[in-house]
C-alpha cells in the first residue's frame, strides 16, 4: 500500500460538492430502479430463476480448472487462440504485441471493463494504435477523455445536455433527441467499422463445451466490433466461463432484468473461432485472452471467493446509498460500489482506496438486490478484517476496553455527560476536526441520565400495566 | 412470563427513554421485564471495524449475563443482529460457540418478539398522530425482521402512516461511517431528511435507535417540526 493510493473520503467530498453531476446520477438512478423492478415484478418465477442461475454460477466455481481446459480445446478446435495471461500489464503487452505484428493501426472496440481492468486503451495508443469505443456510452466517455462512471451504464453520470454540447464540438452537429444523437455518433462510427483491422470485445459470458463467446448489447455494435474486422480479440476474465449453452441460458435467465429492465437485451451475440473454409464472413483470426489477475487468489480464498460468482449486471451499485450519492469516479478503481469494493482488493493496478470495505453503510442493499446470490456485507466485513489485523485502531480498542468493565465505562459515560454539552463548542472551534464534520448536519441530543438507573424508579408503572395487559 | 432486557448502550446512555418504552410495551403484553446488571456494549461498534479479536471478550461478558434469561428483548435491530453472530466469533468445539448460540437463539427485537413470539398481542396501544415509517436496514435486512413493526403499527389507535419514498433507502448512520466520511454519511441522510419532510408527517418513526438518534440529530439542526420517534414509544403511547 503505498501513501498515494487514492482516497475515497476526499474524492467522495469532491464529487458530492458537484450538484449538477448529482442530481443527474439521481435521475439516472431512479429511472433503472423502476426498470428492473418492472421487469422482476413481470417474472413470477424470477425467484426460482435466480436460483437456477445461482447454482450454475457455485457450480463454474467448482470446476473453473476443468472448465477452463475444455473451453481452450473448444475455442482451438473452432479455429481460434487460446491466451492466458496472469496479470493486467502481461495482457495488454499480449493484445498489443499481437496487433502490433499484424500491422494493426485501427482497432475497434466494444465496452469492455476489463478492457479497462488491464489499460488497454493506452497501452494501444503508446503503440500508435487507435482505439476507438464503439459503445455509445463509451464512446461519448472517451470523447470526453473520461473513464467509465458505472460497470454497466458508461456514461451514467453524464446528462443528455452535455452529450448534445460535446457532439457540437466534437462532430458540429448536435441535437437533444436520442434517437438523432445515436445517429450522429452511428455516422461518425460507421466508418471506423469498415476501415478498422481488428475489433476488441468483451464478453458477458462464454461457453466452455461449445467455445462460444456469448455478449448482450442495445445497439449493435460489438456485432459488428466481433464480426466485420479481420482480427476479433476477446477479453475475458477467467470466471465469466459456464459448462454449456443450458448454463448460460440459466445466466441470460437473471443477467438482462437485474441489469437492465429488460427480458432480453436487443443483440444477444455469439461468437464461435474464427471463419472457416467456405464461409463468406466473420473474422479470419479469432483470439481469446483469459485474464486473471488476482482472480485465482480470490478462487483459493473460502471466504471471498463468491465474489466471482458476480455476473456484472450493476444491480449492487444501482442500490448502494453510497454508490448512489457519489457515483462511480469518487471510487479511484475500475469497478466501483460494492462488488468493486471487494473485486478491487485483489486488483494490483488501479485498486481504489485500501480502506474502500470501511466506506459502506451496513445497509445490506447490495446483497439483497444481488441476483447472483453474493452477501456482500459479509466479504465487507471479512475485508475489513484483514485490514484491522494490521492496524491500531486506538478509538475502537480503548471503547471495547472499558466495555469490559462496567464500572469504568459507567465512569467514562458519567464524565461524558459532563463533557458533552460542550461538544458543540468542539465543533464551532474545529469544523473540520472529526466533530465538527459529524455535527455539520446533525445538532446532537446529548447524553442523558442512564435507562438502569430510571428503571427501577419505574417499577410501580410497570406493574400496574402488567396488570392491566393481562388481557393478552 | 419473564423477559430480560438487553439495552444497548446507546439507548442506556442517550436514548434512555426508548429503554423506558420497551419495558412499559412489555409489560403491557403481560411479560415482566428484568434488567440484568453489568450491561455495557454488545460490541457492535468493534464488530464492524473489523475487530472480532476485541469483540470476543464481549461476546462473552454478554453470555455470562444473559446465559439464565429465558429469553432476551432489545429495541435495537442491529444489536440484535450482533448478538445473532456471537457464535461465529468462536472455533468449532470451543464450548463458547455452543454457549453463545443458545443465548442467541434466545434474543430477539422488540417488534419481532410481539409479533413472532406473543403473536401480535392487543396492547390496546393509542397513539394520535399522522406518521410515517422509516423501516431500517438493520430491521429488515440485517435482521429480517420483516413488516412486523408494521403490523404493531397498524394496530395502534389514532396513528395514520402515511407512505415515505424510498422506504428501503438507508438513512446513511452506518456507525462508524458517519464520522469516516462525515460528507458521503449527511448526504445520504439529507435525502431521507428530504424524503421525511415530504410526506407531511408529523412524527418520523423507526425501530432502530441508530436511524433514531441520525434522524432525530438532523431533524434538530434544520429545525424542523417533525417528532421521531422509537417503535416502542409509539407503542407505549400515553402510558409513558
Ligand atoms: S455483485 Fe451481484 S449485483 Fe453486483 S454486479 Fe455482481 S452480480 Fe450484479
Amino acid at each position: 500500500m503505498s501513501a498515494c493510493r487514492h482516497n475515497f473520503g476526499k474524492a467522495s467530498a469532491a464529487a458530492l460538492a458537484d450538484g449538477e453531476s448529482r442530481a443527474i446520477l439521481d435521475k439516472a438512478i431512479l429511472q433503472i430502479h423502476a426498470l428492473r423492478q418492472r421487469s422482476v415484478d413481470a417474472m413470477p418465477d424470477f425467484t426460482d430463476r435466480r436460483a437456477r442461475a445461482v447454482a450454475v454460477r457455485q457450480a463454474t466455481l467448482d470446476r473453473l480448472p476443468d472448465l477452463l481446459e475444455t473451453l481452450e480445446a473448444s475455442v482451438t478446435a473452432a479455429g481460434g487462440i487460446v491466451h492466458f495471461a496472469e496479470d493486467a500489464s502481461q495482457a495488454s503487452r499480449l493484445i498489443t504485441d499481437l496487433l502490433t505484428a499484424r500491422g494493426v493501426r485501427l482497432a475497434v472496440k466494444s465496452k469492455s471493463m476489463v478492457s479497462e481492468e488491464i489499460g488497454l486503451n493506452e497501452a494501444l495508443a503508446a503503440a500508435g494504435i487507435e482505439a476507438v469505443e464503439t459503445d455509445l456510452g463509451e464512446y461519448i466517455i472517451q470523447l470526453m477523455g473520461q473513464k467509465p462512471s458505472h460497470i454497466l451504464a458508461p456514461a451514467l453520470h453524464v446528462s443528455k445536455e452535455q452529450v448534445s454540447a460535446l457532439f457540437a464540438e466534437k462532430f458540429g452537429r448536435t441535437s437533444t433527441d436520442i434517437p438523432e444523437m445515436t445517429r450522429i455518433a452511428r455516422d461518425s462510427l460507421r466508418a471506423k467499422f469498415l476501415a478498422a483491422d481488428a475489433g476488441i470485445t468483451g464478453a458477458n459470458i462464454v461457453v466452455a463445451e461449445t467455445g462460444t463467446v456469448m455478449v448482450l448489447e442495445n445497439e449493435g455494435n460489438i456485432r459488428l466490433t466481433g464480426s466485420c474486422p479481420p482480427i476479433h480479440v476477446a477479453l475475458m476474465t477467467l470466471e465469466k466461463v459456464v459448462g454449456s449453452l443450458a448454463e448460460a441460458a440459466a445466466v441470460l435467465d437473471i443477467l438482462p432484468p437485474s441489469a437492465t429492465g429488460q427480458t432480453l437485451p436487443v443483440h444477444l451475440s455469439l461468437f464461435t473461432g474464427a471463419r472457416r473454409d467456405g464461409e463468406r464472413d466473420g473474422p479470419r483470426e479469432m483470439h481469446l485472452v483469459i485474464l486473471d489477475n488476482g482472480r485465482s487468489e480470490l478462487l483459493a480464498d473460502p471466504i471471498l471467493r463468491p465474489i466471482l460468482k458476480c455476473i456484472r449486471c450493476g444491480a449492487c451499485l444501482n442500490v448502494c446509498p453510497v454508490y448512489q450519492s457519489v457515483g462511480g469516479h469518487a471510487y479511484g478503481s475500475v469497478y466501483p460500489g460494492p462488488m468493486g469494493s471487494i473485486l478491487s482488493s485483489v486488483l494490483k493496478d488501479a485498486a481504489g482506496d485500501a480502506r474502500q470495505p470501511f466506506a459502506c453503510t451496513h445497509c445490506g442493499a447490495c446483497a439483497e438486490a444481488c441476483p447472483a446470490g453474493i452477501d456482500h456485507p459479509v466479504l465487507l466485513q471479512e475485508l475489513r478484517r484483514r485490514q484491522a489485523e494490521q492496524g491500531t485502531d486506538t478509538a475502537t480498542k480503548s471503547y471495547a476496553a472499558l466495555a469490559r468493565h462496567p464500572l469504568l465505562f459507567g465512569a467514562a459515560a458519567a464524565w461524558a455527560r459532563t463533557v458533552d454539552p460542550r461538544l458543540d463548542r468542539v465543533a464551532a472551534m474545529a469544523p473540520d476536526g472529526p466533530v465538527g464534520k459529524f455535527l455539520r448536519g446533525r445538532k446532537f441530543p446529548g447524553l442523558s441520565k442512564p435507562f438502569s438507573r430510571r428503571f427501577k424508579a419505574m417499577a410501580k408503572r410497570l406493574s400496574r400495566a402488567q396488570a392491566k395487559g393481562g388481557r393478552s | 412470563m419473564k423477559a430480560f432486557l438487553f439495552i444497548p448502550c446507546l439507548v442506556e446512555h442517550v436514548l434512555p427513554r426508548v429503554g423506558e418504552a420497551t419495558a412499559m410495551v412489555l409489560s403491557r403484553a403481560g411479560v415482566a421485564p428484568e434488567l440484568p446488571a453489568g450491561q455495557t456494549c454488545c460490541g457492535q461498534f468493534a464488530y464492524k471495524r473489523g475487530r472480532p479479536d476485541l469483540t470476543r471478550p464481549l461476546a462473552r461478558r454478554f453470555v455470562e449475563i444473559f446465559e439464565d434469561a429465558p429469553v432476551i428483548v432489545s429495541p435495537s435491530a442491529s444489536c440484535t443482529a450482533m448478538v445473532r453472530k456471537y457464535p461465529t466469533l468462536f472455533e468449532a468445539g470451543d464450548p463458547w460457540r455452543d454457549r453463545a448460540a443458545r443465548v442467541a437463539a434466545r434474543t430477539f427485537e422488540l417488534g419481532e418478539f410481539l409479533v413472532d413470539k406473543l403473536g401480535c398481542p392487543d396492547l390496546g396501544s393509542r397513539y394520535v398522530a399522522r406518521a410515517t415509517l422509516h423501516a431500517s436496514c438493520q430491521t429488515t435486512r440485517a435482521l429480517g425482521v420483516g413488516d412486523a413493526t408494521e403490523m404493531l403499527l397498524a394496530a395502534v389507535e389514532g396513528l395514520t402512516l402515511l407512505p415515505l419514498a424510498h422506504p428501503e433507502r438507508c438513512c446513511g448512520f452506518g456507525g462508524a461511517f458517519s464520522v469516516d466520511y462525515p460528507e458521503v454519511s449527511q448526504a445520504i441522510l439529507a435525502k431521507k431528511i428530504d424524503d421525511i419532510i415530504a410526506t407531511g408527517a408529523e412524527a418520523v418513526i423507526t425501530a432502530e435507535p441508530s436511524c433514531l438518534l441520525n434522524i432525530s440529530s438532523a431533524l434538530a439542526k434544520r429545525a424542523v417540526p417533525v417528532k421521531a420517534l422509537h417503535l416502542a414509544e409509539v407503542l407505549a403511547g400515553g402510558e409513558l
